[in-house]
């Protein structure tokens, strides 16, 4: 791989040995993918924040570092409420562990803001064609796919690497040659809401890593590509898609020939699978809620008690940038939480049974909390039931 | 006369008479020596082994039951978990990690582990690793030159 004098005396060790390892990453990860160069990147959006995940192990790591980064850097959502912790049922110890990993980040200049959906609180971290170097991989698919960046799946260690050094090896999906689509999903019926991420859900686990363009009969929001873009993610590891007439780089390429199509039928499998189960707690913004979504939640709920525990995650940005919204919900019965999510949060895992509107969450709930899940529409979510 | 035999001797060892040499690809920089672990099984480090102890926990594996601590770990590649990273870094910590990696072909989370751990690895060598090497044989990995030998 080729490097500028000043790369190389980062890489032997001239600004100090944070910086040589940071180098020492992205230039090991980058020959072993065969890349050629560096590349600056715009932002960096780092993993590996919830206690939960990455616990002693990586808190000692992440303490250990010195520095700052030098690109806009963000994080991922963390274990509990950084505020409402109790009253997620979050106890003390792992909430004075989970206060020391955010502490750590921010001595290293990161911003304490955790979440899966940073192109909702900065539209200047993410830009069509700017290297980024993010890490959750809802929020990779969206930023390749929807956005139009370019970025990788990067691990918590090499986004903090890219976001020491600015820049990122120039491998996968930063280089043209990477972003065609292989595969053709036809989807013959209507979507709207949670459809989108029953159908990422399935198409994630046929498709695998390819990147796959759908042709839709319906037009998705961007809200409704997140949840697909979510789903493909987590059933599969689809860092990138394209939309027939929707997504900007899908003008770039045609169908390609090998087609899977996708029925009706099989979408209201994936919803009806536990039909009518138990519910305990209804969780919803996987990934976190937008402003529009905060707003739809607030107008369901206008006048509504709710029966179950229903909580909806968000980032703290989107929570403060709508007051009346929240405040509408809570007057539910329903709680609005941010920072974290059902699924790196072990708040969920005294739950026997989590509803979701989310096909990621559908997905990860039950390995990661322990608990069963079931999908349903955002209406059924919050009436607490999987019914019809 | 010394400086016409020792290049001869040192060719000698390189040679294989007395130390075999095995090229590899550099992956972490650095230079760890220690008695070889050889397995043809992956290796998750979340969940397989115990950081306090470095014994390998994982049910199953052929070596479970084995401290990987001071060995030179030889082994097809990485596997699980991301967090298998840090939990290299949590073996290091607390002086329960292996010398040295070497990887058939590398994978991210072993890699990011070694690095950030400062564990000289290694992978890609010709000969094999992993054929070539025995447990119990004395290694030494250059993880700076991409060189392991058979001491």
């Amino acid at each position: 791989m080729y490097l500028t004098r000043e790369e190389e005396a980062l890489l032997d060790g001239e600004k100090g040995p944070t910086l040589q390892k940071a180098m020492e990453l992205l230039t090991a990860l980058g020959d072993i993918y065969g890349a050629d160069s560096l590349v600056p990147i715009k932002s960096a959006q780092i993993a590996g924040v919830s206690y939960k995940t990455i616990g002693d192990a990586g808190l000692e790591w992440i303490s250990d570092l010195k520095g700052k980064v030098v690109v806009p850097s963000i994080l991922n959502p963390a274990g509990m409420d950084l505020e409402r912790w109790h009253e997620m049922g979050v106890d003390e110890e792992f909430a004075a562990n989970q206060t020391k990993i955010i502490e750590a980040y921010q001595r290293l200049g990161i911003r304490c803001e955790c979440t899966c959906t940073p192109y909702h609180i900065d539209t200047s971290l993410a830009s069509f064609g700017d290297h980024l170097a993010w890490s959750e991989s809802s929020a990779v698919s969206y930023a390749n796919s929807v956005i139009g960046a370019r970025t990788n799946r990067e691990g918590g260690p090499s986004a903090l690497a890219a976001a020491l050094i600015g820049k990122t090896a120039n491998y996968g999906y930063h280089l043209d040659e990477n972003r065609a689509p292989v595969i053709t999903v036809q989807v013959d019926c209507q979507l709207s809401g949670a459809d989108y991420g029953a159908l990422g859900y399935l198409v994630g686990a046929q498709v695998g890593s390819d990147i796959p363009m759908f042709r839709l009969q319906s037009r998705p929001t961007n809200t409704e590509l997140k949840a697909l873009g979510a789903a493909m993610a987590a059933s599969g590891a689809v860092a990138l898609y394209h939309v027939v007439g929707v997504t900007p780089e899908s003008g770039s390429y045609q169908a390609p020939d090998e087609t899977i199509t996708i029925e009706r039928s099989q979408l209201d499998e994936v919803f009806g699978k536990d039909r009518g189960h138990h519910v305990d707690l209804a969780a919803l913004g996987c990934p976190h809620y937008s402003l529009e979504e905060l707003e739809l939640a607030a107008e369901l709920l206008e006048g509504v008690r709710v029966e179950k525990e229903v909580w909806i995650y968000t980032s703290r940005q989107v929570r403060d940038a709508s007051p009346d919204a929240v405040r509408r919900i809570e007057a539910s019965g329903a709680k609005v939480f941010v920072d974290t999510c059902m699924v790196v949060s072990p708040a969920t895992d005294r739950f026997g049974y989590v509803l979701t509107d989310s096909g990621k969450a559908l997905k990860y709930i039950p390995g990661m909390c322990g608990v069963g899940s079931g999908l349903a529409s955002i209406r059924e979510c919050l009436k607490g039931r999987n019914s019809d | 006369m010394w400086g016409q035999v020792w290049p001869a001797f040192v060719n000698a060892l390189k040679g294989g008479i007395l130390i075999k040499t095995l090229k590899g690809r550099p992956i972490s920089r650095g230079c760890g020596q220690g008695e070889a672990l050889v397995t043809n099984e992956s290796i998750s480090f979340l969940g397989s082994v115990d950081p306090t102890t470095g014994i390998v926990i994982e049910e199953k594996h052929e070596l479970k039951g084995q401290s990987i601590s001071g060995k030179v770990l030889v082994f097809p590649a990485g596997k699980g978990s991301t967090v298998g990273s840090y939990v290299m870094y949590q073996l290091k910590k607390n002086g329960t990690a292996p010398a040295g990696v070497i990887n058939r072909s590398a994978e991210p989370i072993v890699v990011v582990g070694a690095i950030i751990s400062g564990i000289a690895m290694v992978d890609s060598t010709e000969p094999d690793a992993i054929t070539t090497i025995k447990t119990g044989d004395m290694v030494r990995v250059d993880g700076t030159r991409g060189v392991v030998e058979i001491l």
